[in-house]
């Protein structure tokens, strides 16, 4: 499928490149339409990484790249359902998303994450299956799970910790602070910074450069460098489940759903 | 290095010309979510804009409670 046209995604092929915008609003939370569409973007990448060189993942939206999981939709879905199903329910989730980034993570081309605003949660950790990321300057990155007594549930633990090491994750997931674009660039999260509303621009840019490169090689060269943290990706998963039982959970759910504020949990 | 007034200045000017709020309508005590009328979502952008502008980090756990021009200076103050 060269063209899809989505609610929660969209993509098209161009020139040996995928791109894939995400333009739900109000930041493209990742609830179950996210998931079913991310999980069509995954079959079709099979067919679609013999015609193309790179991927780009990019936000339509002013708002942000993504704000990461749907915490409304987490929390009523869970209120409708008894604890043990909605564990069930959760599981089965975190199962499904790991499958669809990982495979991203792992397809044989270049991804390019072109992020602007909001890049929090399970938005960052979308971020960080890509291979490379650029930010716009107004990019912020953040785990903020800590405050709703979770710990980051789409491998974005591992995946951080492959790509900068235990320090930078500990500082994120422990404070719950955010990082702008020109910090993630000194710490090695972030490829390149560009000037506001031109990441896209870069990253086909970058795209383009990707496409001198022999195939072959390039897929050799990202499998060499890129392992995947599967282990460690299980376990994040287990504990995820084993925190959400927990009541400061329900309690921290509930207080960012009853909140009128476009991002309840930050300052 | 700045003093801290130059430095609530430079705040004022930015918040005036970002969020399009005449200059003179803005004063140091002011809150910032009322006085420019936004939301958490554009606190952050303006977050973000400060520490471009002034070349620090502002973690966010050191602006909860803030909301007011003249802390909010204060606190960059520190990280000049």
């Amino acid at each position: 499928m060269e063209i899809f046209q989505g609610r929660y995604l969209s993509w098209e092929t161009r020139e040996g490149v995928i791109e894939v915008a995400l333009h739900h609003g109000p930041c493209n939370e990742i609830g179950l339409l996210a998931l079913e569409e991310l999980e069509k973007l995954s079959s079709a990448l099979h067919t679609l990484a013999h015609q193309t060189h790179a991927l780009i993942l990019y936000s339509s939206l002013t708002s942000g790249f993504c704000a990461g999981a749907d915490l409304r939709e987490l929390y009523f879905r869970s209120q409708e359902m008894e604890k043990a199903r909605a564990l069930e329910g959760v599981r089965d989730f975190l199962e499904r998303i790991h499958k669809v980034l990982n495979t991203i993570d792992a397809a044989p081309l270049t991804t390019i994450a072109a992020v602007h605003g909001v890049t929090f949660g399970g938005g960052f950790e979308l971020a960080l299956v890509c291979d490379l990321i650029i930010a716009d300057k107004m990019a912020r990155f953040c785990f903020p799970e800590l405050r709703l007594g979770l710990v980051p549930g789409f491998g974005g633990i591992p995946r951080l910790k492959r790509d900068l090491g235990n320090a930078v994750v500990r500082d994120l997931l422990l404070t719950g602070r955010s990082f702008n674009a020109t910090k993630a660039h000194a710490v090695g999260l972030v490829s390149q910074v560009v000037a506001e509303g031109e990441s896209l621009r870069v990253a086909r840019a970058t795209a383009a450069q990707l496409a001198k490169f022999d195939r072959r090689t390039a897929i050799a060269a990202k499998k060499f460098i890129k392992p995947i943290p599967y282990h460690e990706m299980k376990q994040e998963i287990d504990l995820f489940c084993q925190l959400f039982v927990e009541p400061a959970v329900e309690a921290g759910l509930r207080k960012f759903v009853e909140s009128t504020d476009a991002l309840p949990y930050l300052p | 290095m700045k003093t801290q007034e130059q430095t609530l200045d430079d705040i004022l000017d930015l918040a005036a010309k970002h969020f399009k709020v005449e200059r003179e309508k803005l004063g140091p005590d002011d809150d910032f979510f009322k006085a420019l009328g936004i939301d958490s979502l554009q606190a952050l952008d303006l977050l973000t804009r400060l520490e471009n502008h002034f070349h620090v980090e502002l973690p966010d756990y050191e602006l909860q409670g803030v909301s007011d021009f003249r802390t909010l200076a204060e606190r960059i103050q520190a990280r000049l």
